[in-house]
């Protein structure tokens, strides 16, 4: 598989704050890719640069060959872009916010009209058609500037926190829609904060302050080293009174970290430490173990140990 | 190509911004016409109807013709009879007349004996126009009255007969002077408004982030944005010419087509000077300030209120700056001078160059990167 998306070094500055550094990664041809971090490690940031709305401070970034740096008009009309906030015009209907996205790259007509319609179509909205955009709920704002993100039919759609702050059906149908998307060849690089979402992505990064912690396809960094160091292993327990034998997991011998996941815990712990121990944990307190079995990290004990371990290396230094 | 797809598709959306928004659409078209009737009755340096206060000490034949020949200028509205000298003071100090005459007791008999007779008109000076505009109606009044009791002398044959003759504006009518540079004035408040948030509101509205993703063409966006406020400030000066015919009754010397050319080529420099600040601008509010900041220079050194030849060097060279002070040559030459195109051809290039000026510079000012 090519390279579609490729960074190289990929910084930019602020004035004196560093909000993206010497990023470098590659996105597959096709690929869902999710790029993950918290609020303010730069998401945002490095999506702008591939857009051509920021110019990197160093480093250069190639889309499907053309550099950032050099050709971001030619990039221009191969990718679409769907920005965190509602960024369409609120005063025009719902076609009409697409005939104007679809004459800006050029499509007229037949062409024009035959595009609107397999956009809306494809995105759901057709019965929303003479609607202002600004009157619409959350969840169709986002699938009209999905629909105007790939009007021109891009190669590549980027898409930052599509999925934040609408209702879980809106997101599946989203979902639905990207991988449809996918399946017909389209490149599609999406932020988000919901792990669920990140598990559902063909591939990863994971930048945080500024810097790019890891890349890969989900359960290749389930098997990091640095998520699972030897002599730790992964384990999930579970209990009639969960919060009670959180607190007690965590206090137990052995116990390195301990978070509730779903209706169980996730336990890091030292080698060694096996159902024997964790009943004894909890029965001084007076708890009860009703299920317990090793695990593989989930994407959430990925980015949680990671960010952990970087944050006690720089606390080290 | 990409010039025309931006330009086309930017103009079509501008429509329907305005289509949208009938409320500014109409707020727009309405405040000239406001504006113009009401500084163009308010600028009127005629004063007429002066209100006026007598007190006829004499109350005989003579006096009693005095007051109507002062009443038959129409610039003295008599409102008020008073019997003392104190009583008239006391009506133009509180503000109930402006001007009071004082007819004395032997005015009649003066006439009739021959000794002669005089009378006395007190102006309020608080208001020089008004004050001058009386004395002069006053002065001239009591020379008609003079030259009336010599009897035989026929008043179109004085000794010496000057007769100044008023070029181009023949009744000295105020309403002709001020009424093309308001018309002017007026289309550049407006024009300039129109277009200062075009850009900035995509900013504040946070839609120049799709926007800036596309391949869009700066030139195509910046003519896109202007063409369609182009046609409402048209049909805005329409509207405006032709109040000022039919209401402030100027009539267009010149040539009508060439009028209306001269103020396209006007509206695209003004649409191209709110563009200008619409780029520079960060947010509505400050593009409202710098939209001020041109108006202020506009009203007073343009030539709108007072004559640009009479201004020192460095503010006489500095007008040049504004495009309405070739705008308002422009106005006044073809619709009171009859100008043609052949003595205002610098004034017209002036304008159109600096109009393709302000729009380049608006257009490489734009910039497609997020600041």
């Amino acid at each position: 598989m090519s390279e579609i998306i490729k960074l190289d070094k990929l910084t930019r500055k602020f004035g004196s704050m560093t909000a993206v550094k010497d990023v470098s990664f590659g996105v597959e041809k096709g690929s869902i890719f999710g790029f993950l971090g918290p609020n303010g490690s730069g998401k945002s940031t490095v999506i702008r640069m591939l857009c051509g709305l920021l110019e990197p401070t160093s480093g250069d970034a190639w889309l499907d060959g053309a550099s950032v740096r050099e050709n971001s008009e030619r990039i221009k009309r191969n990718i679409g872009y769907m920005s965190q906030s509602f960024s369409l015009y609120r005063d025009l209907t719902v076609e009409e916010n697409l005939a104007f996205y679809g004459r800006i790259y050029g499509l007229r007509r037949e062409r024009l009209r035959k595009r609107i319609e397999e956009s809306m179509e494809l995105s759901g909205i057709t019965s929303k058609r003479k609607q202002l955009s600004g009157t619409l709920s959350g969840g169709w704002k986002q699938r009209l500037a999905l629909a105007c993100s790939m009007l021109h039919e891009p190669g590549i759609i980027f898409l930052d926190e599509p999925t934040a702050g609408i209702d879980p059906v809106a997101r599946r149908d989203l979902w639905e829609l990207l991988f449809q998307l996918s399946k017909e060849g389209v490149t599609l690089f999406v932020t988000t904060h919901y792990m669920d979402e990140a598990e559902r992505c063909t591939h990863i990064g994971y930048i945080f302050l500024s810097e790019l912690m890891v890349c890969g396809k989900p359960a290749e960094l389930k098997m990091m080293p640095e998520v699972t160091p030897a002599g730790t292993v992964w384990l999930e327990a579970s209990s009639d009174r969960i919060t009670q034998a959180l607190s007690l997991m965590k206090k137990a011998p052995g116990v390195m970290d301990a978070t509730i996941f779903g209706e169980s815990i996730h336990i890091r712990a030292r080698e060694g430490f096996g159902e024997r121990e964790a009943a004894l944990a909890l029965e001084a307190g007076g708890v009860s173990l009703e299920s317990f079995r090793a695990v593989k990290p989930s994407l959430e004990d990925v980015f949680v140990s990671l960010t952990r371990e970087r944050l006690k290396a720089r606390g080290a230094a | 190509m990409n010039f025309l797809t931006t330009f086309s598709a930017i103009v079509f959306k501008e429509a329907l911004h305005l289509r949208r928004d009938p409320v500014t659409l109409v707020v727009t078209i309405a405040i000239p016409i406001f504006q113009l009737i009401v500084f163009g009755y308010a600028i009127d340096m005629e004063v007429k109807n002066i209100p006026t206060a007598v007190f006829d000490a004499d109350r005989r034949a003579g006096s009693r013709e005095l007051i109507a020949a002062l009443a038959n200028t129409e610039y003295f509205d008599f409102r008020e009879n008073v019997s003392s000298e104190a009583e008239l003071r006391e009506a133009i100090v509180s503000g109930r007349a402006r001007v009071g005459i004082h007819i004395p007791p032997d005015f009649t008999a003066g006439a009739l004996n021959g000794s002669g007779s005089s009378f006395q008109a007190l102006v309020d000076g608080s208001d020089s126009t008004v004050a001058m505009q009386a004395v002069n109606v006053v002065n001239s009044v009591g020379l008609m009255q003079s030259v009336g009791r010599l009897g035989r002398v026929d008043i179109e044959k004085l000794p010496v007969d000057a007769r100044p003759r008023v070029l181009f504006n023949p009744d000295l009518k105020s309403a002709n002077f001020f009424v093309p540079g308001l018309v002017g004035l007026i289309m550049q408040i407006v024009t300039v408004f129109l277009t200062a948030f075009a850009v900035v509101r995509e900013k504040e509205n946070g839609t120049i982030e799709t926007l800036l993703a596309t391949p869009l063409s700066r030139g195509g966006l910046m003519l896109g944005k202007l063409v369609p406020y182009a046609f409402v400030g048209f049909f805005e000066i329409c509207v405006v010419l032709t109040l000022m015919r039919f209401v402030f009754g100027v009539r267009v010397n010149g040539d009508v087509g060439l009028l209306l050319l001269m103020c396209f080529v006007f509206l695209f420099t003004a649409l191209g000077l709110g563009l200008l600040i619409s780029t520079a601008a960060k947010n509505q509010a400050q593009a409202m300030q710098m939209a001020l900041l041109v108006m202020l220079p506009s009203v007073l050194l343009s030539g709108f209120v007072f004559p640009r030849e009479s201004m020192p060097a460095i503010i006489y060279y500095f007008s040049f700056l504004i495009p309405l002070t070739y705008f308002i040559e422009i106005l006044r030459g073809i619709i009171l001078r009859g100008a043609d195109l052949s003595s205002l051809w610098s004034q017209a290039l002036a304008l159109a160059v600096y109009g393709a000026a302000i729009l380049s510079l608006s257009t490489l000012r734009f910039s497609k990167k997020l600041s």
